[in-house]
């Protein structure tokens, strides 16, 4: 499997970070770095790092799945992940899901059908003192209300339309 | 030795090595503390909060299977907030768990179940539905229900650690966690079945196993698995003379709980349709079953008739028969049919390793020693694939004792994994791959040698040298292929050696010079296929075969006697380290019987049944302990199941040494010779198909 040479570089670099035969530490960054690179985590991709860090693809695989920012599906470009837990909550998190669900018109982990947007509802994202908070993939935007997650939405739509 | 700890468990006194776990003190006074995920022998896991004990001086429950011991220290085990907490554990544990236990495989066998009862966490304050998934079937031995797994990762790590295969793993989070397979929708990996047996709950149930039978119906039989040379003891789940299930659960026998799929699933021969149940005689050149008098008439008079015209006899003995049998076999061919032709197949050059190590004392490895030993080689095999439970000793060894494990082998093999070096050397050459670790080896400070048939003759005796210019205690194995390899040369199944390796004045034939000769009057094959790689050529040659199956020897055979199998006897047979162990008979096959008692009969049909003496299993064993070098053993190890370590001999051998006729048949984990052929679990796994 063949790489962008950044991402190569990030490899290499993060395969040195760790002592000899610790090298199975880099399989979650190796993984997120991949994953932004490639918009998901393939099969491919789980049995690349695998082999590049010496373990089976079954262990690359346990991590995988029980992470729930790493994807084996393909994601929105914009990946909208709006918290629901006990701040956001009090402050209108779960009215602003349901208004994305219904602007967007899909559900938790859905990718709207031009791909431009995804949508997940996450446990919390540390950023109670600013609820209810918002992470459009890792950028985060603060108290955020029904009216601002429209205009977000509609920037980033127009952005891309450029 | 650092001074023990002492501490306080349940009001007794305790003491315990330091670093010793609460969890495995309290075993030392007989106090049983509850765990799903701890397991003897394995890394800690500390998932299932089964184990909380109460300390004192400490602010809650503490987990026994990861907690140290300290000294002074004050642990209760039974008090009644500890029962509460296992109860609602237990409560946590059935919120997803079926509770159709009259219907689960594992119902009546189950810790789960017994953790439940023992507590009486009978209500729960669940009303939600349970998480229900599919079962899953990964392959012909292995099946998994999700939703009886309680995420113990007992089978996680028996598959990592214990067998060095890594087959499986758990995916996912929470509630929908579940056990993986590491091929998507299957496993490919030794199909050894540990991860059953290891299963506390009915998550991992057995193919050839599940819902035949509940547990309390079957007669439980120790026997020796009559595979490879090993000699685990595996537990024979009987039910109306027919075996069931192969475990060793219960860990009694060397091998602990370990057993591969030829031990757990390859007993299946026994119940083979093909499997002969009468005496067959050639009748106008067409084998036709005749009556057991008959038969056994026949064969009578025909040894009977070579005797009296001074007739060439040639006997061919067994690799899977008993000790009782083989002797058996020697001294009635030796004694009455007044021949040395007597041999079998040799896999191993036991014979010049013996030899070699005349003069020293415990220089023979038992299995226990592939455990213990600070350093342990293996040469020339491929021993996870060929003799799996040594290879399972020498993981443990690594696991428990960081022993430093050397590899000289042709190809790759997976004690490479644990190697402390590993060389890479045509077969053949072992002794210079051996030869060039020389340096590290003398740094150790004991080493066992484990090596295969391509270290032979010479090669053994430079071996042994090299042994012992180490200047440290080495121990050796010379590996063979069957379940009673070993045996048949202590018995003497061998034309130059009588039992014990004493030397026989008169040699005999080999078996190839047997086939050979065109001036054979009789060939009787107890339990051996010779006639499957090469011709007979005596074409007038009385062909008698003892034989489960009719195989090519069969087939060529004059008479064919029933012969049961090891499974269906009394006897001991001898494992591949010189461990002496007993079977016990668990089912029965009508119509077969006991090789030891075909020849008994045979030998009184012929009028010789003083001669050959009693046929009694017991009464040839007390022959062979009295007469037979090394032999013998405390018979309160035998009878109580347990193994002795036989020292044959220790004194020169003189005889010839015959590298030329050992040969190894490098079954894998899916073959084994002729019971391979007739297995049906053994050809069903996909990876016993690429054979």
């Amino acid at each position: 499997m063949t790489f962008s040479p950044q991402l190569e570089a990030k490899f290499a670099k993060l395969l040195g970070s760790y002592p000899p035969g610790r090298q199975r530490s880099a399989m979650i960054p190796m993984l997120m770095f991949a994953q932004d690179e490639i918009g998901q985590v393939t099969q491919e991709l789980v049995e690349e790092v695998a082999s590049r860090i010496g373990c089976t693809p079954l262990q690359v695989e346990e991590v995988l799945t029980y992470y729930s920012m790493l994807h084996k599906k393909p994601l929105g470009k914009y990946h909208v992940q709006i918290c629901t837990n006990i701040s956001c909550m009090l402050t209108g998190g779960t009215e602003l899901w349901e208004h994305a669900c219904g602007k967007l018109h899909i559900g938790h982990r859905e990718v709207a059908p031009d791909g431009l947007f995804s949508l997940e509802e996450v446990e919390c994202i540390g950023a109670c003192s600013w609820a209810p908070a918002v992470q459009v993939n890792y950028d985060f935007h603060h108290q955020v209300t029904p009216e601002k997650l429209d205009q977000l939405l509609a920037g980033l739509r127009s952005a891309n339309a450029v | 030795m650092p001074d023990p700890v002492k501490l306080t468990i349940d009001g007794k006194a305790v003491e315990a090595a330091p670093g010793t776990l609460v969890i495995e003190a309290a075993k030392c006074v007989g106090i049983n503390i509850p765990s799903f995920c701890y397991y003897e022998g394995l890394s800690l896991q500390a998932a299932c909060r089964m184990c909380l004990v109460e300390v004192e001086k400490a602010p809650k429950l503490m987990a026994a299977c990861t907690l140290p011991v300290a000294e002074g220290m004050v642990v209760r085990t039974e008090t009644p907030v500890v029962a509460e907490a296992r109860k609602y554990t237990l409560e946590f544990l059935l919120t997803n768990h079926p509770l159709d236990c009259p219907v689960c495989d594992k119902g009546g066998e189950c810790e789960l179940q017994d953790m439940v009862f023992r507590y009486g966490a009978g209500e729960s304050r669940f009303v939600e539905n349970k998480i229900h998934v599919e079962e899953k079937q990964w392959s012909p031995v292995v099946f998994y229900d999700g939703p009886r797994c309680i995420l113990c990762f007992r089978c996680v790590r028996i598959c990592n650690e214990g067998m060095g295969v890594g087959a499986l793993g758990i995916v996912n989070r929470g509630a929908v966690s579940e056990i993986a397979p590491n091929h998507g929708d299957h496993l490919e990996c030794d199909e050894c079945g540990m991860c059953i047996d290891i299963c506390p709950v009915g998550a991992l149930t057995s193919g050839t196993y599940r819902y035949k039978t509940r547990p309390w119906e079957m007669e439980h039989v120790g026997a020796i698995c009559t595979h490879c040379s090993n000699g685990c003891k595996t537990t024979l789940g009987v039910r109306n003379g027919k075996i069931i299930r192969g475990n060793n659960h219960d860990r009694s026998g060397i091998n602990g709980e370990f057993l591969c799929i030829k031990g757990r699933y390859g007993f299946d021969f026994t119940s083979h349709p093909e499997r002969l149940q009468s005496p067959q005689m050639r009748v106008n050149g067409k084998l036709e079953p005749v009556s057991w008098s008959i038969a056994l008439a026949a064969v009578a008079k025909k040894f009977g008739a070579a005797l009296a015209s001074d007739g060439r006899i040639g006997v061919i003995g067994s690799t899977h028969t008993s000790n009782e049998e083989n002797h058996y076999l020697q001294k009635f061919a030796r004694g009455v049919l007044r021949t040395n032709n007597i041999d079998h197949h040799r896999s191993g050059d036991v014979v010049t390793l013996l030899d070699a190590l005349s003069g020293t004392t415990g220089s023979l490895a038992s299995t226990a020693d592939l455990y213990e030993s600070k350093a342990v080689l293996v040469a020339g095999a491929d021993l996870s694939s060929e003799q799996p439970f040594l290879a399972f000793q020498i993981r443990g060894n690594y696991r428990h004792h960081q022993a430093h494990v050397y590899v000289v082998t042709e190809n790759e093999v997976r004690e490479d994994g644990i190697a402390a070096e590993s060389v890479r050397i045509a077969r053949g050459g072992e002794l210079e791959g051996i030869r060039s670790l020389a340096e590290r080896l003398k740094t150790e400070s004991e080493l066992a040698i484990v090596f295969g048939d391509s270290v032979k003759g010479e090669a053994v005796r430079d071996l042994v040298a090299f042994g012992s210019s180490l200047g440290i205690p080495v121990k050796y194995v010379a590996l063979v292929d069957y379940s009673n390899s070993r045996g048949a040369l202590d018995m003497g199944l061998v034309p130059e050696l009588l039992p014990g390796y004493q030397p026989s004045n008169r040699p005999g034939m080999t078996i190839g010079e047997m086939l050979d000769s065109d001036s054979l009057d009789v060939l009787w094959v107890v339990g051996a296929n010779p006639l499957k790689a090469s011709a007979l050529r005596a074409a007038d040659a009385f062909v008698v075969v003892q034989e489960m199956f009719l195989t090519e020897t069969a087939q060529r055979a004059d008479v064919v006697l029933p012969a049961a199998s090891a499974y269906e006897k009394t006897g001991t047979v001898t494992n591949v380290c010189g461990e002496v162990q007993r079977l016990s008979a668990g089912p029965s096959t009508m119509g077969a019987k006991p090789d030891l008692e075909i020849i008994g009969l045979i030998a009184r049909e012929m009028g010789q049944a003083a001669a050959a003496g009693p046929w009694a299993p017991d009464k040839v064993f007390a022959e062979i302990r009295a007469t037979v070098k090394g032999y013998d053993v405390p018979m309160p190890v035998i009878s109580a199941g347990g193994a002795a370590h036989t020292t044959p001999v220790n004194g020169r051998i003189p005889v010839e040494s015959r590298p030329d006729l050992i040969h190894s048949s490098r079954d894998t984990l899916f073959t084994s010779g002729t019971l391979g052929r007739y297995s049906r679990m053994l050809g069903s796994v996909m990876e016993g198909r690429r054979r």
